[in-house]
């Protein structure tokens, strides 16, 4: 007590008119942005956690007690493993692809490009377009009667159309299809943008010394863009894992054909929202993913920092 | 020496125009489906042309019976008003926490750096819930409200006025005017091109956003255009294929003409990422 009392008498000390006027100018502008984040996030956060060891009946407000057999049914579920399994083998094939894929393009077209604002609006494009219109392009594009089947037909690989978006085998293929497309050329420009500032001496004394250019992308441009690869990782990683729109999108918010689109945030979705009223099941989902992708982006970050390519 | 360097040319425009022309595809089947009737749309043809090209669709979609302008026009009002008032919740909070000192400073600064970690879809079930309990579902404010600052935007307008000279704000001060007054006419209007980075980015967001408004807003004619796009998908007659893809036209072109017209603030925004 008397040490509190103490800081008092010396802030009061501190602390003049001129700087008590700026905290309060300070807090009046941090105060709505510390507001917002703190109900929306914070006690939002606080919420579904709570939620999650609960049992919700929305319609007469109760929240029952549940301990822990909202995780014990999410484990032992089936359902569940399936959206588990979906949404890993969905950020498992498409996220090493694209940042590799995007690191090897902007690698070779790391030089003087002519027309470089025009190439850069159409690799835009895709960034600039929301999942909404995107996936309805796509679900056209591998509809029966669609260009990608007209295609097919046409070089005679196929005799009748496949049915890409009610087939299991196929649904979420397109749709990793359709997320590799559309980062591929975002990441690329990040990449592109950060290599612009390694200098070209590097390259120029790496060649003098006989490196040849398989050689100068493992040892100069590949460590280099290390800290560029950790952030394309991560955000990969993050925005794959919570993949909700296109799925939603693709199978009109069923998760069909057979469960083969449901992914952990549509099925979050689906008990929340849908017949199932089970809001603290779904709570309990969402909080699980939270962790593997919290878990996921600290391991992708240590991976990445622990070799030493420097 | 010189062939070879040609060479390298030609292999080098030759992979910036496949790559450009797998990203076109897609959009260019998209605009050509808009402009020809259905049965051509659904018929399998290859040719992104034909002789029955028209606006015929985009009349339809912008017809008198269409929600479609309205859910153009609360797109807009959300986006405009979402952003407005991001850009100045985001600017003041940047500066203060950067060029006011105040106690506590650190400790928010750290919060926000933690809040920022939560991935969006954990906090879908709890924020319908606060919202049914505030009244908001199914208002615009739904939308607005709980976007109304973003803290990767606050961080990066902290960043900047760390290295904001500060002798402009001290020569603002002799001058008399006061705290506010410096801030509103000197600082803010001085940092025009990251906040214009701020708000496109951020208005892309508001444009985009599919998942709030599918969860929240239940009336048709408070529909987002990203929302009321599925419409066309879901009617029982099967898809309007060549209406969904004039709707879907007309939702890409306003962030086009955006892009067009702030370029360089898209790239200032990938330098930004790129620096984390």
């Amino acid at each position: 007590m008397s040490d509190s009392l103490n800081q008092i008498t010396q802030k009061r000390y501190r602390y003049s008119k001129k700087a008590k006027k700026e905290h309060k100018q300070a807090y009046l502008f941090v105060a709505p942005a510390v507001f917002v984040s703190a109900v929306f996030i914070g006690l939002a956060v606080l919420f579904v956690i709570y939620l999650s060891f609960h049992k919700v009946n929305l319609f007469k407000h109760t929240y029952s007690f549940l301990g822990l057999d909202n995780y014990a049914r999410a484990i032992k579920d089936t359902t569940t493993r399936v959206a588990f399994k979906n949404t890993l083998t969905f950020s498992a094939i498409v996220v090493p692809t694209q940042t590799f894929l995007a690191l090897v393009l902007a690698s070779l077209l790391n030089s003087k490009i002519k027309g470089k604002m025009i190439f850069r609006a159409i690799y835009f494009l895709p960034t600039l377009t929301s999942s909404s219109a995107l996936t309805l392009i796509f679900m056209f594009m591998f509809s029966v009667t669609g260009p990608i089947n007209g295609f097919l037909i046409k070089m005679g690989w196929i005799d009748v159309g496949i049915n890409f978006l009610e087939n299991p085998a196929f649904a979420l293929k397109v749709i990793m299809a359709m997320n590799i497309w559309s980062t591929i050329p975002f990441y690329m420009t990040l990449y592109l943008a950060s290599l612009q500032d390694l200098p070209d001496s590097i390259y120029e004394s790496a060649e003098i010394d006989g490196a040849g250019p398989v050689r100068k992308f493992f040892s100069i441009t590949l460590p280099y863009l290390k800290p560029m690869t950790t952030y394309v990782l991560i955000t990969g990683i993050i925005g794959t894992l919570q993949m909700f729109d296109q799925a939603y999108i693709f199978s009109n918010g069923s998760g069909g054909p057979a469960n083969s689109t449901l992914t952990v945030s549509l099925m979050v979705y689906r008990y929340a929202f849908g017949t199932q009223n089970a809001m603290g099941f779904a709570a309990t989902l969402a909080v699980m993913l939270a962790v593997v992708i919290l878990l996921l982006s600290i391991l992708s970050n240590k991976l990445n920092k622990s070799d030493s390519w420097y | 020496m010189n062939k070879r360097l040609s060479i390298g040319k030609v292999l080098l425009y030759t992979v910036l125009t496949i790559t450009a022309g797998f990203t076109l595809y897609p959009f260019l089947w998209m605009i050509s489906a808009s402009l020809k009737p259905l049965k051509e749309v659904v018929g399998g043809q290859m040719s992104l042309f034909s002789e029955n090209m028209s606006f015929d669709n985009y009349r339809y979609i912008f017809g008198r019976t269409s929600l479609f302008p309205r859910w153009f026009l609360n797109s807009l009002f959300v986006s405009v008003v979402g952003t407005t008032i991001n850009i100045f919740v985001n600017t003041m909070a940047g500066y203060a926490l950067s060029r006011l000192s105040f106690p506590g400073r650190n400790q928010i600064f750290y919060a926000l750096l933690a809040l920022m970690m939560i991935p969006g879809q954990v906090l879908l079930i709890p924020n319908y819930l606060i919202m049914h309990r505030l009244g908001m579902l199914d208002q615009y404010s739904s939308l607005i409200v709980p976007a109304m600052a973003n803290i990767g935007n606050i961080i990066m307008m902290r960043q900047f006025y760390i290295n904001f000279p500060k002798d402009v704000e001290e020569a603002a001060s002799i001058d008399g005017l006061g705290r506010y007054g410096i801030f509103f006419k000197i600082s803010m209007p001085l940092s025009k091109p990251i906040i214009s980075t701020q708000a496109v980015f951020v208005f892309m967001g508001f444009w985009n956003e599919f998942t709030k408004p599918m969860l929240y807003i239940k009336t048709a004619t408070k529909y987002t255009l990203t929302l009321g796009l599925q419409t066309f998908s879901s009617k029982d007659a099967g898809t309007m294929w060549h209406q969904v893809m004039a709707a879907a036209t007309i939702t890409v072109i306003p962030i086009i003409i955006i892009y067009l017209i702030f370029n360089k603030y898209f790239l200032v925004g990938v330098r930004m990422d790129g620096e984390k």
